[in-house]
């Protein structure tokens, strides 16, 4: 898949200092469409840092990042790399005083969605949301905010989709069906996604290639089984703990 | 610069008015309060300067100065208020890993606060003329200019305390609710700039408000438009919202190149 394709995106020896802190040191690795990363590491590895370089949140100190063939730097590519990306955390909100229905309304206008209230209604039903749709965002559970927020990072069709912790609160059935319906985005619209997660099962599950970050750095990388294989553990929640724990000491 | 991305903010702010009704009230509760107790005082000194004869005259200067004075202070709250909803809602990251740019956004807090002005203006004309038979628009057209110029330094101001609350967080919230007032004495809202001491005279030459409120006087005693006070104010006020805008951006930037933008609302 890599050899025949392009990457869609494509990060060169990106670090990011804030200060004295090297948050991201000399980062580098592609995405390819149809593809899904992960990005693994205990709190603090730099996972976060980097998806805000990805969508231009904050710039590296060094290093380049080139998405869809363009510049992030750039205004004018930002706007045109955002309209074909996405991102959903479980840790941003959205807007709590309007229904789910009218805040999907407002970021389908936001991505210049056509028939943006068909789009909706299709989204409303894919993540189960129909219960909730005409209810204040602040009444939703988390499992249903969390929903919400990746039914808004599908709502412009992405071809590379960011996800942080997206099954964080979900239900294991929820979970389950959310993390199907990104395998089933990925082998039907080839979209590309960025994961992370602390849910090593669901990192095993879902992830084609991952990347190991420690202390801001790339230490290992791999499909699931390459990494099981060559830190000689059982699981990847094993390969986590035997490293995280090294690096600890 | 995209249309349907401004209309999307534009929109975002009508959703949270159509839902919120502690917001819609506070648009007719503070006018309403304010002209009910000014209107009674103007009403009051009339009566105990000369026998009510110029009743009408304390209403018009009194009436007025608050009815533009809240056009000031709501075109400033609509630009600051609709950004803190933001913050306060966490949203700020989603909106800014969307393809709206930053120009697009403050255009779109500019129209929200716009349309706040225009609500709570005829709001007030309305409780004016209904409550005191005061009718605003005895200054006649003028009264355009004069509202442009008051809603650009709102603007201004909005737009500053915006900034800082971008760069040092919600702890900066409390100059969207107070800022504009620190104007307030110098804008010679109630009385003449001439009544002011010596330095703060000074002063009131380089806030544009001032000389708004003193041609509404000079038009309502005097019946004389004073085109200069007019051209002092929209040339201040542009070189107010330019150097502003300056510093926001400047602030924009250098909060993200800090990673602070992730965590406004933190």
């Amino acid at each position: 898949m890599q050899s025949s394709e392009l990457p869609l995106l494509y990060v060169k020896d990106i670090s990011k200092s804030f200060n004295s802190f090297q948050a991201v040191k000399k980062v580098s690795f592609e995405l390819y469409p149809g593809e899904i990363l992960g990005l693994l590491g205990p709190n603090g590895a730099g996972k976060t840092t980097i998806i805000h370089m990805l969508l231009g949140l904050t710039s590296p100190t060094s290093g380049e990042i080139r998405i869809f063939d363009l510049n992030p730097e750039k205004a004018k590519d930002r706007e045109k790399i955002l309209n074909r990306m996405n991102f959903s955390s479980t840790y941003v909100a959205m807007p709590y005083s309007l229904t789910l229905r009218e805040s999907l309304m407002v970021f389908a206008r936001l991505y210049g969605v056509k028939n943006s209230r068909a789009k909706i209604d299709y989204l409303i039903d894919q993540f189960e949301l129909k219960e909730a749709a005409d209810r204040p965002v602040r009444t939703l559970s988390s499992g249903q905010m969390t929903r919400l927020n990746l039914a808004k990072a599908f709502i412009n069709d992405p071809e590379i989709l960011l996800l942080d912790e997206p099954t964080a609160s979900l239900d294991p059935d929820i979970a389950d069906r959310t993390r199907r319906s990104l395998i089933e985005a990925k082998l039907s619209k080839k979209m590309a996604i960025l994961y992370t997660s602390h849910n090593m099962q669901e990192m095993e599950q879902i992830s084609d290639r991952l990347l190991f970050l420690q202390n801001g750095e790339i230490i290992a990388r791999g499909s699931p089984g390459e990494l099981v294989a060559k830190f000689r553990g059982e699981s990847l929640e094993d390969v986590f703990l035997k490293v995280a724990r090294e690096a600890r000491k | 610069m995209k249309a349907h991305r401004i209309s999307a903010m534009f929109l975002r702010h009508i959703y949270l008015y159509r839902h919120s009704l502690t917001r819609l009230i506070e648009i007719v509760y503070w006018p309403l309060l304010d002209l009910l107790v000014w209107g009674f005082v103007s009403l009051y000194i009339a009566r105990l300067s000369d026998e009510g004869a110029s009743a009408p005259k304390f209403l018009a200067i009194f009436l007025g100065a608050l009815i533009l004075w809240d056009i000031l202070f709501r075109s400033q709250q609509g630009i600051s208020v609709s950004f803190l909803e933001e913050v306060w809602a966490r949203n700020f990251l989603n909106l800014f890993v969307s393809p709206l740019t930053i120009n697009e956004y403050l255009i779109s807090l500019m129209l929200v606060s716009l349309f706040k002005v225009v609500v709570a203006f005829l709001i007030s004309a309305l409780l004016a003329w209904v409550l005191y038979s005061f009718n605003l628009f005895i200054i006649g057209l003028y009264i355009i200019p004069f509202m442009v110029n008051l809603i650009m330094m709102g603007w201004t101001i909005g737009i500053l305390t915006t900034g800082f609350i971008l760069r040092f967080g919600q702890q900066a919230e409390v100059l969207a609710w107070g800022i504009a007032f620190l104007f307030q004495p110098v804008s010679a809202v109630f009385y003449p700039v001439s009544v002011l001491p010596g330095f703060l005279q000074t002063l009131a030459q380089f806030i544009p408000a001032a000389y708004v409120f003193e041609g509404m006087r000079s038009i309502i005693f005097n019946q004389i438009f004073p085109v200069d006070h007019l051209i002092k104010a929209f040339s201040l006020n542009l070189i107010y919202l330019t150097l502003v805008l300056f510093f926001f951006f400047r602030m924009f930037k250098k909060v993200r190149e800090k990673g602070l933008l992730a965590k406004i609302g933190e």
